[in-house]
């Protein structure tokens, strides 16, 4: 018996072994409830990304309501304008000529950031390189041979990459050539309102229902104790 | 089993708060079912106020808009049909829209706010199928007393060109007028009051 | 004295519908067992997780789109601008896991306590009819988000059926409605998915209901309790469901809500486990995610049938796992139910069975490397083993004396009572005094406690002592 248990117990170990290697990720550093950030990611992301990406799961008063604005400071500042405040955030990109431009149709980006996770989407965005090999002369260290040129190359300025060595192995490096308009943490703080953003627009109800939670959770526990004195009482008849 | 020591009163205090837990719990959870079956957001955006340019409205001249998903009726009336308006009050049930839904400003004779332009929502209100417009007067159809107006081919109820509902048919009020207000010489929005905005 | 208006019309109403007859045969006389413990609660709480399905698969139909070109986006839809979809559609989709999590359970206290057993046998058919109806509901049900994982988890299901000889090709087209996935195959699934299926679940349960309300319930110690019977024909041993086991149950039902609230409000993807990340891509016929896998209920066969190197032999190796489950009444050859008294072997087969199934569920989610392959080809051969080598060796079993009696168990609050009186001696055990060597905490608090430090020796005593006793337990 006992024998068995240690095979067992060596061939569940052989299995963490064999994870497979990935870039590592930068943490994003998500708060849902910072609507400011909210605000600067929603007005970043009209600017750098709409051109070609809709968020068409969202509209713009939902995000006024949520965020706790006046609907009419997110027409002003946020919208494109002619846009109603009951639109969804759509791109006026055409899909025909995206799909000739870029090889695909960008996505919508409404559960991207539950699809992929806000800190892949975090270091994605941080991560672009030059490589003239590419179409666009830019490569991703996050998401090798992305279809999607940098659109925010002007803040973060040029980066190279850089094949590095350590006593664990081999790992690449991304070496900032040229500065952009933004420091590096300017940077960070301009991609991490975006990822907000994206992660609010992922499950804009998120808030609202780890709110509510606490009173059902609550009650229950209330349910809970009454149910159980209750069988207690009646479980006195049993022997 | 035994039944020993059995505390009645304990045993029916108990029972009465979890029945009463237990019926609040269900009571909570029952409002965001029927809750969902509500208009959605995207129902409401459908509901958003539509805004209508007039300029285009030759005399005598209908046009529909689709308001909430329901036809609404703009009419450009000369002023014959203002003046055959002021003849049939007694034929009418609710000459001066008493009993009828309309915004205080639309609370007039012509049942407008500007004579000329009349603007109602194009439901029959007595069973809600949308009426004919037919504004000649006297036709073979529907015989000589009709002055011009709306006919309801459902269960032929007669209104006149302000929407208000001849006596003897089936519908019982006059035809609602919906919010509405000027924002320039030429356009209405519709759906937006416009007492609410100048208060 | 007058009876009342109010009381006559219920009169009028029960002499023509036999109400209160069907309350005192399922209810208020129907006599179960009294020393049912914490397995039995899976049963009742089955029964909820259906209520809870049906009805918020009710209101998640009023705006869901059947249509490929809809269906993702009528999802988002609920989930955002319907008032309170979110709520609804989480309920369903955590409904969904928990289903299989309480069947499951379901299922292991059956082997735990032998409820398959005579006179049992069609009682367990039914419940397997169920599970079989469950997994099909599931599946179709898994589609209807037209997802990435929705797609491509039902293209590869749908494969299956074409490593059927000769007229596999044909079926599987069949069943698509087309040449892949689409809309006609979405839209058949919604069918069976809301109208179809779940008929079928609510007149097994019923089915399998009456066939327990008719030889009674099991219970841990494997005993019929019909056979002793009090002067007026109640088994001695028996408490009437209503009033005992309803209120139990409510606590039950408590306590589960109480993990499913949880689930709902602070983690309804459950890790990607309840919900997969790549379903919250739209469904792209033309790319495969990178990694895919079937929801985690599915997960052990799934595995098993990715074990086996052939491709039919694997259809026939996944379809077999579940076959055998419906054999169990005529596998096993012994004639003791409960685990309580059965011999060693047995135990020790069932701990290898729950081992293996685990092993190859959590398999199931994991990426194809050569050495998971070897694993699950392991797990494989020992999850058949257990139920094809039960025959033999259930024959030798060394079984203890089963009493003609249920027996006593402490209730919850002495055994709670117990582990109290327990504590302190067990800290004693495991910690030692030794003055520490440097200041640690503020003087205030340098009580006791920080004087103790782990002691290697008391706890290798423990371990020790923890490992005999399940060996024991398993012997």
């Amino acid at each position: 018996m006992k024998s068995l248990l240690t095979i067992l117990l060596l061939f569940t170990l052989a299995f963490n072994i064999s994870a497979s290697e990935e870039v590592e990720l930068q943490e994003a550093n998500i708060d849902l409830s910072d609507t400011d950030s909210l605000q600067r990611g929603a007005q970043h992301f009209v600017t750098y990304c709409l051109g070609c990406h809709s968020a068409k799961h969202i509209r713009y008063l939902r995000f006024a309501l949520d965020v706790g604005v006046d609907p009419k400071k997110v027409l002003n500042d946020i919208a494109p304008e002619g846009s109603s405040i009951y639109d969804q955030i759509h791109s006026a990109m055409n899909k025909h000529d995206a799909e000739k431009w870029f090889g695909v149709q960008p996505p919508d980006l409404s559960l991207i950031a539950r699809s992929r996770g806000a800190d892949w989407l975090y270091s994605y965005l941080k991560s672009y390189y030059i490589d003239t090999s590419r179409p666009f002369g830019v490569n991703n260290l996050v998401f090798q041979d992305t279809a999607m040129p940098n659109p925010l190359w002007k803040l973060q300025g040029e980066q190279h990459a850089e094949a590095r060595k350590t006593i664990y192995g081999e790992y690449t490096k991304l070496v900032l050539d040229a500065p952009g308009t933004l420091s590096e943490h300017e940077f960070d703080l301009f991609v991490n309102d975006l990822v907000n953003f994206l992660v609010y627009v992922g499950e804009p109800v998120k808030l609202e229902r780890e709110r509510l939670g606490k009173f059902v959770l609550l009650f229950l526990v209330i349910f809970l104790v009454i149910a159980y004195l209750l069988k207690k009482e009646y479980w006195k008849d049993v022997d | 089993m035994n039944n020993k020591g059995v505390d009645k009163s304990k045993r029916q205090f108990l029972t009465s708060a979890l029945t009463v837990v237990g019926a609040v719990g269900s009571g909570y959870l029952a409002v965001p079912f029927l809750a969902q079956m509500q208009p959605s957001v995207k129902a409401m955006a459908a509901g958003a106020p539509v805004e209508v340019d007039i300029s285009k409205i030759e005399d005598g001249q209908l046009i529909r808009v689709a308001w909430r998903g329901k036809p609404v009726w703009v009419l450009n009336r000369q002023p014959e049909v203002l003046a055959t308006l002021k003849t049939l009050d007694s034929e009418l049930r609710d000459p001066s829209s008493n009993e009828s839904i309309q915004p205080p400003s639309s609370k007039n004779a012509v049942r407008s706010q500007r004579p000329e332009i009349f603007v109602a929502v194009g439901l029959c209100t007595h069973l809600g199928c949308s009426p004919t417009f037919r504004p000649e007067i006297a036709p073979v159809d529907l015989g000589e007393k009709w002055q011009g107006g709306f006919f309801c081919p459902c269960h032929g109820s007669w209104f006149d060109l302000a929407g208000r509902v001849y006596r003897g048919v089936p519908a019982p009020t006059n035809l609602e007028i919906p919010p509405y207000r000027y924002i320039s010489d030429t356009r209405v929005i519709i759906g937006e009051s416009s007492e609410e905005k100048s208060a | 004295m007058k009876p009342s208006r109010l009381a006559e019309c219920g009169n009028w109403v029960l002499n023509r519908f036999p109400v209160t007859k069907f309350w005192n045969d399922h209810m208020a006389q129907y006599y179960a067992p009294k020393n049912f413990n914490i397995w039995y609660f899976f049963g009742s709480l089955a029964l909820l997780v259906l209520v809870n399905q049906i009805l918020t698969g009710i209101l998640l139909t009023m705006n869901y789109k059947p249509d490929a070109k809809l269906a993702f986006d009528s999802v988002e839809y609920i989930m955002r601008d319907v008032p309170w979809g979110w709520l609804v559609r989480y309920m369903h989709s955590t409904g969904a896991s928990a289903f299989f999590i309480v069947i499951y359970l379901h299922m292991f206290r059956a082997l735990l306590y032998g409820s398959f057993k005579h006179p049992r046998e069609l009682i367990w058919i039914f419940g397997m009819l169920l599970f079989v109806a469950l997994m099909a509901e599931a599946f179709m049900g898994y589609l209807l988000p037209w997802g990435q994982m929705s797609f491509w988890g039902a293209q590869v299901i749908i494969s299956l059926f074409s490593a059927i000889p000769v007229i596999g090709d044909d079926l599987s087209l069949w069943i698509r409605g087309d040449y892949v996935i689409a809309d006609a195959t979405l839209n058949r699934f919604f069918a069976f998915h809301v109208i179809a299926v779940p008929l079928v679940l609510v007149m097994l349960v019923f089915m399998h209901l009456v066939a327990l309300h008719e030889v009674g319930s099991n219970n841990p110690d494997g005993i019929e309790i019909k056979e002793s019977k009090d002067p007026w024909g109640h088994p001695v041993d028996g408490i009437p469901f209503h009033p005992y086991y309803t209120i139990k149950d409510l606590v039950g039902v408590g306590v589960f809500l109480l993990f499913f609230a949880t689930v709902i409000f602070y983690m309804p993807e459950m890790g990607g486990y309840f919900l997969e990340h790549a379903n919250f891509i739209p469904a792209d016929p033309m790319k495969t995610p990178e990694h895919i896998a079937p929801v985690w209920y599915f997960t052990p066969f799934y595995s098993i049938l990715r074990a086996i190197p052939d491709k039919f032999a694997g259809v026939i190796g996944m379809g077999g796992s579940i076959v055998v489950l419906f054999l169990m009444p005529w596998l096993d050859r012994c004639k003791v139910k409960s685990i309580r008294y059965r011999g060693g072997i047995f135990k020790k087969a069932l701990f290898l069975f729950v081992i293996s199934f685990l092993a190859l569920g959590y398999l199931g989610t994991q990426p194809v490397t050569p050495i998971a392959t070897t694993m699950a080809r392991l797990f494989t051969t020992i999850y058949f083993g257990f139920f094809l080598l039960m025959p033999i060796y259930t024959r030798w079993e060394k079984t203890k004396p089963v009493p003609r009696r249920l027996t006593k168990v402490k209730s919850f609050e002495d055994q709670l009572h117990e582990i109290e009186e327990q504590i302190p001696a067990f800290i004693e055990e495991i910690t030692e005094v030794k003055p520490a060597s440097t200041e640690i905490g503020h003087p205030a608090f340098k009580g006791a406690f920080f004087n103790r430090r782990p002691n290697p020796k008391g706890i290798a005593h423990v371990l020790s002592r923890v490992a005999t006793k399940l060996k024991r337990s398993l012997d």
